[in-house]
């Protein structure tokens, strides 16, 4: 069921948080608000809402500003929402779940988050495994970055730490029909 | 070490020790060989999918990481893992994959590859303190660390979440100190051991991670420490890289592998540690190590 604003802009939809519960596995509606996972979160700094806001929100049906929110893409994925939750709420799992909704349906706030995983995960598509100094070039590309860093990736390049080329992979077919399936 | 008395494991290095983390890689692969540990390296093992995987496709991740579980089955031993984001991935394809035959089934489709998650998936911190044992390890002991006043830096992945990676306490844990203890280092108590330093955002959040890495560093310096130990690749990186001051001035970050190479007097430790970006030997020549 769809709740509209004044403007006739979908604002709550109550199958909202049924979606994420049934995607992550994980039974949202048991937080109770202690806000353990926020004050512990060390990318919070960083978060339009914080970790204990989204999941309300997630509860209370508000699809738009969580899949357009800074939060689920800046987070770190350190798990220690999840670790310390005293109702074992899986926050970790809901960010996942979360994003991969976002990404679904274009709502993707971090577009330079986003488009790393993009590209780290083409490699390994590419390649099997992951070649860190096409992952860097590429990005930076995609980004328009091209000057930060370079010292280092200098320094880098000088001490052996950047191979030129990727590893050679035997049986990489295998690895694409992985991403086929995914897709 | 007799090769009879050898613990033997399918070894699974993760991309980033083949690149950025090679001295990683070549530690590990030193110290084992010293302290009796085997490692056969998984044949054509894949990237786990890391962070990127789990966090758009939940079950590209799975299968990604079930594939070199599947490979590894094959050769009859447990798994070590030297990456924390690798061995976190591969724990986590095992759990779901003990419970899901469907998911089992389709990795079966996808690679050819059966999987009865029949052996456990087993970090080489984990390995070290735990099979070989602190007793041995100091035993083999010629050169001790005596005077180096360390942070032992776990971040996430060895500790977090407990019920899928916990080898050691999730807020407090003990292990490496105990470790850098045998080696006759002294790892300083301080509150930022399983902080997280932003890894995963070091090349898309450049500016977050350097906060991140900047407010790590303090709380280490605050302890009186010369310098970090890890024992991931991504913490390494973005420590060396993402760390504020000048160059002289910046605190060394360690491989535990590379302390436990060190102390055995293992020749090659040297040139594992020309390698970083932060220099340690300055340091360690102020101690004579």
């Amino acid at each position: 069921m769809q709740y509209f604003d004044k403007n006739g802009v979908a604002a709550i939809e109550t199958n909202f948080a049924t979606q994420v519960k049934e995607e992550s596995g994980t039974e949202l509606n048991r937080c109770y608000q202690c806000l353990t996972c926020s004050l512990g979160c060390p990318s919070a700094f960083a978060m339009d809402y914080l970790p204990h806001q989204i999941v309300r929100m997630v509860q209370m049906g508000l699809r738009e500003p969580v899949l357009t929110s800074s939060t689920i893409w800046v987070c770190a994925d350190c798990q220690a929402c999840a670790t310390r939750c005293p109702n074992e709420v899986d926050i970790v799992r809901i960010m996942d779940v979360l994003r991969e909704i976002s990404l679904h349906e274009g709502l993707v706030k971090e577009r330079g988050v986003a488009d790393f995983h993009h590209i780290f995960l083409g490699n390994i598509e590419q390649w099997g495994r992951q070649h860190e100094l096409s992952l860097i070039i590429k990005l930076k590309l995609r980004t328009r970055d091209l000057f930060s860093d370079v010292p280092s990736g200098i320094k880098m390049l000088t001490k052996g730490k950047l191979k030129l080329l990727p590893e050679r992979f035997k049986e990489i077919e295998k690895v694409r029909e992985i991403f086929r399936r995914a897709k | 070490m007799t090769p009879q008395a050898a613990v033997k494991y399918a070894y699974y290095p993760g991309c980033s020790l083949e690149a950025t983390a090679r001295e990683y890689d070549l530690s590990v692969r030193t110290v084992c060989e010293h302290l009796g540990i085997k490692l056969a390296e998984i044949p054509d093992w894949n990237c786990c999918g890391a962070s990127s995987g789990h966090s758009t496709d939940h079950r590209l991740a799975c299968n990604l990481a079930g594939r070199n579980l599947a490979l590894a089955e094959g050769m009859e031993v447990d798994i070590a893992v030297a990456c924390p984001a690798c061995y976190i991935r591969l724990r986590n394809a095992q759990n779901e994959m003990k419970q899901d035959e469907k998911q089992r089934d389709e990795l079966t489709r996808l690679t050819g590859l059966s999987y009865n998650a029949r052996y456990s998936t087993r970090h080489l911190l984990d390995i070290i303190c735990n099979e070989i044992g602190l007793e041995d390890v100091k035993d083999k002991v010629v050169k001790p660390l005596r005077g180096l006043k360390l942070a032992a830096y776990y971040g996430c992945y060895l500790v977090r979440p407990p019920q899928i990676v916990a080898f050691d306490d999730p807020e407090n844990p003990q292990c490496l100190d105990a470790l850098l203890g045998a080696l006759s280092a002294e790892a300083r108590d301080w509150p930022g051991k399983v902080d997280c330093c932003g890894g995963s955002l070091s090349l898309s959040k450049r500016e977050m991670a350097r906060r991140m890495v900047g407010e790590l560093i303090d709380m280490a310096r605050r302890a009186g420490v010369e310098a970090m130990v890890t024992a991931c690749p991504l913490c390494h990186a973005n420590l060396e890289m993402r760390q504020d001051g000048a160059d002289g001035n910046k605190l060394p970050v360690f491989y535990f592998t590379e302390l436990v190479g060190l102390a055995l007097g293992i020749a090659e430790a040297r040139s594992w540690l020309k390698r970083h970006l932060v220099s340690p030997s300055g340091l360690l020549a102020s101690l004579g190590l």
